[in-house]
């Protein structure tokens, strides 16, 4: 028999396009948010890009609005002031990956004690679908109409195997939000991020690949199978650090 | 009882005393013994430092705890403000306070590292993107350098805006005596900032928001002036200048009234706002000012420009402008310039 799931409390009706993955972050985040006790006490530094729209789709809660790429560094600041807070950061992939870059990498060196959620659908979604650094070869954006030329802008960048990398931090994971199995393990992937700051004050980051049907120019079911097909050629699914926990 | 201490050290107590409770920076002279003093006096008063990766990190550190309830300060000098500008237009777009310091080099790009005044437009008019202003206090003592560190904090708050101390390399590395005032706390909340709902931090959807910035900026504009008169009464040239520059003004009034000649000094303290009720304050007499500045351009000269037009009785008084680059100017070349505008080998500064 079906079983209705309850509603996280935070959750409410969003305005991401149909077929975004932004919308399915934000409901698993909110259900670790109950199950974790958290949903009174969180900060959230919200990125520049379709990740500033995490205003609309929660009821209350407390968030800050970062600068294009800055959100960790903020998060660190909010951090020092309220250890007792969860302070995560909620960004994409050309805010996190590109423009930020430094400050994520720099989050993870220090292994700051909060908790980056990177939101990977592989192109500018907000401003219409531009070309990011995790384009994939050939993949067409509005500034890469011929598709992306790995000879003249490189290949798809992976920060977070960088990240895995650096001693200081403790869990590294990417998940994609395009299947059940996929969305069940997304959100173990949060929960464990998350409940490594709370319990030992420890530097996690997990990637979630997106669906973008939208700037892809795909119909959504189109697009959950693009990332099975090729996104994960590049950006394999799976925790790459932290594993033994 | 007075302590013998350097600029940038004394900034950096002032900081401290004033209740800075989380200090973020990078490395640039010549501020770097800001940081480095409070590397150890932080951590040794339960405190918190952190070198970050950047300027803009450091700003942005700054920007994420203060919202969150900590009283702040960062440091830097010229180019590295100019990286945390983004941060400070931030800051200014939702009402953040917020306290940091530019030890100021001279010159663009990456300048010479001793001293001068070159930032002294940039700063005054933002920065950033938008139009928004930051109350900027310029010592020009040590003593000055820790008390305009102490009270910022409090003057920030009252505005909930950003607060500059806008120094120089030499005010930075010089040492005199100073008197150490009592601490403040360390924390303080402000409405709206502690724990409270997404709506409220994002104060720029409100459809008010930008009569509100600059009502905002029309009333700090009118209550935060600040300027010293020194020898202004029958002056008829009035310097004008502020920083290192104003003390060796300072001396050339001393020097020209000892020749009988009718000279005052008219010190800017806020840069901004910039002290036009200093102007109303000053004798009908005056017919010439010099702006004495450490910079290649006059900058200081276009706000003496606007306050000339503001202030009517004189609408019709001369403006020159002595800009001696790097190094402030001696008390000799001041006089040299005075001389050479009353034997009207001068010409005006626009």
């Amino acid at each position: 028999m079906a079983v209705a799931k309850k509603r996280p409390t935070l959750t409410k009706d969003h305005g991401f396009c149909a077929g975004c993955g932004h919308g399915l972050f934000i409901r698993l985040l909110h259900e670790v948010l109950d199950e974790t006790g958290y949903a009174g006490n969180f900060i959230c530094v919200d990125g520049v890009g379709c990740s500033s729209n995490y205003f609309m789709a929660t009821t209350k809660g407390s968030a800050i609005e970062s600068h294009h790429g800055k959100a960790p560094t903020i998060a660190r600041g909010v951090k020092l002031a309220r250890p007792e807070t969860l302070v995560f950061t909620y960004q994409g992939d050309g805010d996190a990956y590109v423009i930020g870059l430094s400050e994520t990498l720099n989050a993870a060196h220090f292994g700051a004690p909060i908790t980056t959620f990177v939101i990977n659908n592989n192109n500018y979604g907000m401003t219409g679908g531009q070309m990011s650094w995790t384009t994939l070869p050939g993949q067409k954006t509005t500034t890469s109409p011929g598709g992306r030329n790995p000879e003249q802008t490189g290949l798809p960048i992976d920060p977070l195997q960088m990240a895995a990398r650096f001693d200081a931090v403790a869990y590294a994971a990417r998940g994609a939000l395009n299947s059940p199995r996929n969305i069940n393990m997304a959100k173990k992937y949060i929960r464990k991020a998350i409940e490594l700051q709370i319990r030992d004050g420890k530097y996690a980051i997990v990637e979630l690949l997106s669906p973008c049907p939208t700037d892809w120019n795909m119909a959504p079911v189109k697009a959950i199978e693009w990332i099975d097909q090729e996104v994960t050629k590049y950006y394999p699914l799976g925790e790459f650090k932290g594993t033994e926990e | 009882m007075k302590k013998l201490m350097k600029g940038n050290e004394a900034l950096a107590e002032g900081a401290v005393r004033g209740g800075a409770m989380l200090f973020a920076g990078y490395p640039i002279t010549p501020q770097s013994e800001v940081m480095e003093y409070l590397s150890w006096r932080m951590p040794e008063l339960g405190r918190f430092f952190q070198q970050t990766e950047s300027e803009t990190a450091a700003m942005f550190t700054v920007y994420g705890a203060r919202q969150a309830g900590m009283r702040t300060f960062t440091s830097s000098s010229a180019v590295g403000i100019s990286l945390m500008q983004e941060a400070i237009s931030g800051m200014c777009a939702k009402s953040i306070p917020g306290v940091f310091a530019n030890v100021q080099r001279c010159g663009p790009g990456l300048g010479f590292a001793l001293e001068g005044q070159g930032d002294y437009l940039r700063d005054t008019r933002g920065g950033g993107n938008g139009d928004y202003r930051v109350i900027i206090l310029a010592p020009n003592s040590v003593q000055e350098m820790m008390d305009f560190a102490y009270e910022a904090f409090e003057l920030s708050e009252k505005w909930r805006n950003p607060v500059e101390i806008l120094s120089e390399g030499k005010i930075g590395q010089m040492m005199e005596p100073v008197e150490l005032p009592e601490f403040k706390p360390t924390a303080r909340a402000i409405d709206g900032m502690d724990g409270v709902p997404a709506e409220v931090l994002l104060d720029h959807e409100n459809p008010n928001f930008v009569k509100n910035l600059g009502d905002k900026i029309a009333a700090m504009e009118e209550a935060e002036q600040r300027w010293e008169l020194y020898r202004c009464e029958d002056a008829e040239t009035i310097f004008v200048a502020f920083g290192l520059p104003s003390r060796t003004s300072r001396g050339a009034v001393d020097k020209l009234r000892e020749n009988g000649e009718k000279v005052g000094l008219l010190r800017v303290i806020s840069a901004w706002p910039f002290p036009r009720k200093g102007f109303e304050a000053l004798p009908d007499t005056v017919r010439n000012f010099i702006t004495v500045e450490s910079c290649v351009a006059g900058q200081v000269l276009e706000d003496v420009l606007i306050a000339t037009k503001r202030v009517t009785k004189f609408h019709d008084a001369k403006v020159y402008g002595l800009y001696s680059g790097a190094v402030a100017a001696k008390v000799g070349q001041i006089m040299e310039k005075y001389y050479a505008v009353q034997n009207g080998n001068c010409k005006e500064g626009f």
